[in-house]
């Protein structure tokens, strides 16, 4: 007889990589780094009628130290790279970096002197949203992706 | 079409100075020598009648490889102002060599000019005499070259960090 019908339904089991995983994934601190036009959409994302909270990421910290996500919102210009670079230095592990909006992706419609051309040439990205700016729905579907990621990898203690 | 009391009242005033004028849908623009430039703009802020006192905007025109009509010097520094009191607008302009791109600073007449001027060196390596800081304001100081000058490559990009890409 397989323990779990012993003990009826006051014990769940399961596997610490799984709860953390789902723990992670639902206490999502994020940290948005935001520059450019795409900030507005992130605010719609985050405002009542999208409500990322939804997805327990309702929580933006402006300090790195208390997040887990860097949410990269806007043209990153060569000047602000290396701001960039020092705030997802300070950020404790686990994190993740999301590229919201076609500049972070690829530099999107600026390909001149000024734009670094995709924030993963200066840090690693787990999630990109592409658009000019996305749209909430595709923010949110970023967002399930990074969920689906953080729940099925490794999870270090 | 007549000529509008600020064309009138600036010939008369700089008849040596003015290079050209002209007037399209009431936009009167007047081309003059970069020596005089802050003799003529503060007339036209000094004078009653006149009276334009905001320097709106401060920029240049690199006219690098211009041929219709062939330009003799390649920067155009170019002044917007604007008279509060009046309601009317004047554009000043007053081209400078390749050779010697300088021109004398507006920061006495309005502190506008200041971050205006710093903006105008930054993008087209313009030097403004007598501004008090004249240093890059938008790009960082490792940057070599001025972006905005047509020889400037478009992709000319120049990282702190990170590939060129
Ligand atoms: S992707 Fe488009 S909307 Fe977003 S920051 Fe860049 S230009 Fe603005």
């Amino acid at each position: 007889m397989a323990i779990e019908s012993a003990l009826g339904e006051s014990v769940v089991l399961t596997r610490t990589d799984k709860v953390l995983g789902w723990a992670r994934k639902y206490s999502l601190f994020l940290y948005p780094f935001v520059t450019a036009c795409c900030g507005m959409e992130y605010m719609a994302t985050a405002a009542s009628h999208y409500d990322i909270d939804r997805f327990g990421a309702g929580l933006p910290r402006f300090s790195p130290r208390q997040a887990d996500v860097l949410f990269v919102v806007g043209t990153i210009s060569h000047k602000q790279a290396p701001i960039l670079k020092r705030v997802w230095e300070q950020m404790c592990e686990p994190k993740w970096v999301v590229a919201f909006g076609g500049c972070t992706c690829s530099g999107g419609p600026y390909d001149n002197y000024a734009t670094v051309q995709g924030i993963d040439t200066i840090v690693p990205v787990d999630v990109y949203i592409p658009g000019c700016p996305p749209r909430p729905e595709t923010v949110l579907d970023g967002i399930m992706k990074l969920q689906e990621k953080i729940q099925n990898q490794k999870q270090e203690l | 079409m007549e000529e509008s009391l600020t064309l009138k009242k600036l010939r008369e005033r700089f008849p040596a100075s003015i290079i050209d004028t002209h007037s399209f849908r009431g936009d009167d623009t007047a081309v003059v020598k970069r020596v005089d430039v802050v003799d003529i703009c503060r007339f036209l802020k000094e004078s009653p009648d006149l009276s334009y006192n905001f320097l709106m905007d401060l920029t240049a025109v690199d006219y690098l490889q211009m041929n219709n009509p062939p330009k003799t010097e390649r920067f155009e520094v170019v002044y917007h102002l604007y008279s509060i009191k009046y309601n009317h607008r004047v554009r000043i302009k007053a081209p400078l060599t390749e050779a010697d791109p300088t021109i004398d600073s507006l920061t006495p007449l309005w502190a506008v000019a200041n971050w205006l001027e710093r903006e105008c060196w930054d993008m087209f390596g313009i030097r403004f005499d007598g501004h008090p800081d004249l240093k890059r304001i938008l790009l960082y100081e490792q940057f070599e070259g001025h972006p905005l000058r047509k020889d400037y490559p478009l992709t000319g990009r120049q990282p702190l960090i990170g590939p060129k890409n």
